[in-house]
């Protein structure tokens, strides 16, 4: 697929659709934080509920209400503690969470009065609390002498060192990018953290010591796991899903408007001046995910007249949660189910329109339905799921595999020993920061235990 | 429509709410304004005895106890009686009165503790035509260092000598306020009728320290970093103001006596508490402190609503109504069951009723039912103690109910027994065995 910065040439693609007052506005905070006493008043909704049902939907556990009491007793430092301990970048994850169906879900208040307490802006209050300080309040033991390879310094790769440099151990990250972070870096929505937000947490999880990143270094292509392997003590894989899927379309490589929104969303997140962005004004996005919402509400927020998501089953199959689908329909996104593409209409080298067919599930089957209608297009983005390239990490045989992820235990253990992997490139996980920052924790309590094991004996 | 006027003493007023004797009745501004609001009556700020004025503190006289989202739970000063010039206030006290014929004016008075003093105040105060004094024996900080206020408040018979000299020296109704600051409320409460006064009111405020600034190592608020202890008011102390009330009321030796009921009152529900304790009027400081004069609204037509709604015309019809109700323990049925039950249809299963009976009760409350995440009583431990009904924060979800048939499975005994109580139990070694 082609980058944005050639689609410059197309009719009905343009730059600076909205001025930069505007674009500052869009792209400000979504959610604001909470002033000291907003915070006051919603820590003391809280019930300090009974083995609370939060904790347990939280995927890294932390526990909150003991952070929420902590808040509520003027001690937001204590409470970031209690956060980071079991995730490291709580500070991220009260950004970019889907709390509506994890933690503010299970609140009981949810259930008593529709109105969770907003566990999601509290636990920002107090990461931003012990952020500010610039001291990362946890201390490293005594050195092991053990060195661990990561490959990935993006959720999954971070959250797995933090916790095996506190441990001790020496950690080296190899990561085929300038910047670490990986999605919180490059495919996070704007609005959803602002102000450089993703460097600064790398930042404060770093300061720890003991972290060594190297950047433009890629597995498969730099480096080899077999020389990791024999290099260091253990390797952690958090290499996220660094291919896209394709929408299987005729023209669809050649067109110069048919782009891939994971590489748009990068641009975007990378770009120094929005203004200077293009955006199409007529917008077609295929999928049904985050990546398609996200995609679409920036679209419109970039200054595009009509953004359509088409997906090919019904809303309540989108992946994309309830809360997100209505952050797109209140930002004026149309959302178009039971259709899937068919043909992308050519003119002179690029698409104007795609054609899609109505579809109906047929015993749990999706199947066509015959009828088709078009719109018109002056970009359509494809947002249709992220694949691992197997080549990566040294083809499949390497390591055991389904789906095209990789197949680990409880522990994060692959099919090899002393290799762990985590986040997105695991098999089963949510696709979430959350869940890659808990797979980073829990293989490093597994590479530890091993570690150590080794050291008595 | 419900008749709220009430005359206490004799003193008329069209409703039961008076402001008490502080910053809100200091002035005849704040007065006026507060007749005009729609209040039935002040008490007006505690005057001296005629002299240089009284010196008041330049910093933070007041202190607070917050609830949630800043509500102000009670209140603490350090302010002392007025510190304005004796014959500028007894001039606008005669204004006011002239001009508000129909609301009642009580004035507050504290005096050095000697007969002539007190003569000479009354004599001035009789002047303004005002409906009666108020004496002020219950002020904790400042002028109880001088020998007036609690000094005098804490020791029944100079509460018996000075009401005498008073009721001896003026023909105004004469009402004591109480302190708080005592042990027991009925010994002052007696003296002030052997005296001879003709109502008591109570509380004042209660001795207090809000808070330590522990960055500054000093009592909150402090002037120049030292503090002392004040008087605390508002919502946190009508609890020890009811109890306080409630003794006086069914003590056999003060049965009868008037009382102004003060303390906490914020809404119409609390003054309607203590008129079922048997108070002839409530006073209110704190409410009007923290909301303004407004709030005798709500007042007003919350009261007027209860009593239409259970059909009491006047405020006699119900005052005094729970004072029998009110008992001693060893009165209180021992052979009556009652047993938690939560409603699983409100139930939002937070937890916290399991929790607070399992570690500091009787581990009554089962968290998990056939592996899932429920809540239910186990009546083969509950005593009832109401400890779960109070922590659910989901009103009427979790209730104690009264058992009437079979068998209690914790005791073994039936649920449907006689009466008894503690002072025929088997167990008391002072039992009046029971005729049989
Ligand atoms: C558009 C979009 C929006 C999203 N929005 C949200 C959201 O709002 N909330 C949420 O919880 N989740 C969201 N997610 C999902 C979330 O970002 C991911 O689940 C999470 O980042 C996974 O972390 P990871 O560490 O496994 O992988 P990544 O974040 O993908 O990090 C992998 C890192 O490994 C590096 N790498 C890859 N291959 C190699 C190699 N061969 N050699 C060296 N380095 C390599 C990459 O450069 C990258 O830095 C979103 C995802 C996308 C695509
Ligand atoms: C600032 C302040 C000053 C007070 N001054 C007096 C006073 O001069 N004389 C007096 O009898 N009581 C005084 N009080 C006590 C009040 O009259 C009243 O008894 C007490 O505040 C309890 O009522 P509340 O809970 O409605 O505030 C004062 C209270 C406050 C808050
Ligand atoms: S009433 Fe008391 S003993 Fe009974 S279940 Fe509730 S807390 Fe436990």
């Amino acid at each position: 697929m082609t980058t944005v910065r050639e689609t410059n040439a197309l009719p009905g693609v343009a730059a600076g659709l909205l001025d930069a007052e505007t674009l500052a506005a869009n792209f400000g905070d979504l959610h604001p934080p909470l002033g000291r006493h907003e915070a006051l008043v919603e820590a003391d909704r809280c019930y300090f509920c009974y083995d609370a049902p939060c904790q347990q939907a939280c995927p890294t556990s932390i526990d909150i209400p003991l952070f929420i009491r902590e808040i509520a007793a003027e001690n937001p430092l204590g409470a970031a503690r209690t956060i980071l301990e079991e995730n490291i970048m709580g500070g991220m994850c009260a950004r970019v969470c889907p709390t509506e169906t994890l933690c503010q879900e299970a609140c009981v208040r949810e259930e008593a009065e529709g109105k969770p307490v907003r566990i999601g802006l509290l636990q920002r209050y107090a990461t931003d609390a012990i952020m500010q300080t610039g001291r990362n309040p946890f201390t490293r033991a005594a050195p092991t002498g053990k060195r661990v390879a990561i490959v990935g310094a993006g959720p999954a790769g971070l959250s797995c060192a933090h916790a095996l440099a506190v441990s001790g151990h020496d950690v080296t990250i190899f990561e085929a990018r300038d910047k670490s972070a990986g999605l919180n870096e490059y495919g996070i929505a704007a609005y959803k953290t602002p102000g450089g937000f993703a460097q600064k947490e790398v930042d404060f999880i770093l300061s720890i010591g003991g972290i060594e990143v190297k950047h433009g270094v890629a597995l498969g292509r730099d480096i080899d796991l077999a020389s990791l392997r024999r290099d260091y003590d253990a390797v952690f894989l958090g290499l996220g899903l660094a291919a896209v899927n394709k929408l299987g379309l005729t023209g669809e490589a050649a067109s110069a408007n048919v782009l891939d929104a994971v590489n748009y969303i990068a641009e975007l997140r990378q770009a120094e001046d929005l203004a200077s962005l293009p955006v199409g004004r007529r917008i077609v996005v295929i999928g049904g995910g985050m990546t398609a919402v996200d995609v679409a509400v920036q679209a419109k927020l970039l200054g595009a007249e009509l953004v359509t998501i088409v997906y090919r089953r019904g809303q309540e199959h989108m992946k994309a949660s309830g809360y997100e689908q209505d952050l797109a329909q209140t930002h004026g996104v149309l959302i178009r189910t039971w259709a899937r593409p068919v043909a992308l209409e050519d003119a002179h080298g690029k698409v104007s329109g795609v054609v899609f067919e109505r579809t109906r599930d047929e015993n749990g089957k999706l199947v066509g339905a015959g009828e088709t209608f078009r719109l018109d297009a002056d970009i359509v983005f494809s947002a249709i799921g992220q694949l691992l390239t197997p080549s990566s990490f040294g083809g499949e045989s390497a390591l055991k595999g389904k789906d095209g992820r990789i197949l680990v235990d409880e522990e994060r253990r692959t099919s090899a020993p002393g290799i762990w992997a985590g986040g997105d490139c695991i098999y089963g996980g949510q696709d979430l920061t959350v869940g890659a920052v808990e797979d980073g924790k829990q293989a490093a309590r597994s590479i530890d235990a091993a570690l150590r094991a080794g050291l008595k004996s | 429509m419900a008749d709220l006027s009430t005359s206490f003493l004799g003193i008329k007023s069209p409703n039961p709410f008076w402001l008490a004797s502080a910053p809100p009745t200091d002035r005849k501004t704040n007065v006026e304004r507060a007749f005009r609001a729609g209040w039935g009556g002040v008490v007006w700020k505690t005057l001296g005895e005629a002299g240089p004025p009284v010196v008041n503190v330049s910093g933070a006289r007041y202190g607070a106890v917050y609830g949630p989202d800043r509500r102000l739970m009670a209140l603490n000063n350090i302010e002392l009686i007025t510190d304005r010039d004796l014959e500028i206030n007894l001039q606008e006290i005669k204004e006011v009165k002239r001009k508000w014929p129909d609301r009642a004016l009580v004035t507050s008075l504290m005096v050095p503790c000697d007969e002539s003093s007190w003569q000479k105040i009354l004599a001035r105060v009789e002047e303004t035509e005002c409906d009666g004094v108020e004496l002020n024996f219950g002020c904790p900080h400042g002028m109880s260092e001088r020998g007036m206020g609690a000094a005098v408040g804490q020791v029944p018979e100079y509460i018996e000598m000075v009401a005498r000299w008073c009721k001896a020296h003026t023909r105004m109704p004469v009402i004591v306020k109480l302190t708080p600051n005592i042990t027991d409320i009925r010994a002052p409460a007696r003296a002030a009728k052997a005296g001879g006064a003709d109502a008591v009111s109570l509380i004042n405020t209660i001795n207090s320290l809000m808070g330590v600034d522990i960055d500054a190592m000093a009592p909150m608020h402090a002037i120049e970093g030292k503090g002392t202890h004040g008087g605390m008011c508002g919502p946190a102390v009508k609890p020890i103001a009811l109890s306080m009330v409630s003794e006086i009321a069914r003590d056999p030796e003060t049965r009868g006596l008037p009382i102004s009921a003060i303390g906490g009152v914020t809404t119409w529900r609390d003054a309607a508490e203590f008129i079922a304790l048997g108070a002839g009027n409530v006073q209110v400081c704190t409410a009007a402190m923290t909301y303004g004069f407004k709030i005798v609204q709500e007042m007003i037509s919350g009261l007027g609503n209860y009593m239409v709604s259970k059909g009491y015309r006047t405020i006699e019809d119900f005052r005094g109504r729970a004072v029998p109700n009110v008992t001693d323990w060893q009165y209180l049925n021992l052979n009556y069951v009652a047993k938690a039950e939560i409603n699983q249809d409100l139930c939002i299963k937070c937890g916290r009723c399991h929790i607070v009976c399992e570690d500091t009760s009787h581990q009554a409350i089962f968290p998990i039912v056939d592996g899932k995440r429920k809540f239910v009583v186990n009546d083969d431990e509950c005593v009832g103690c109401n400890l779960c009904v109070l922590v659910c924060p989901v009103e009427s979800c979790i209730t104690l109910v009264h058992r009437t048939q079979g068998v209690d499975p914790r005791t073994g005994l039936d649920y449907d027994r006689p009466a008894a109580n503690w002072t025929t139990h088997p167990n008391n070694p002072g039992a009046v065995p029971v005729a049989g």
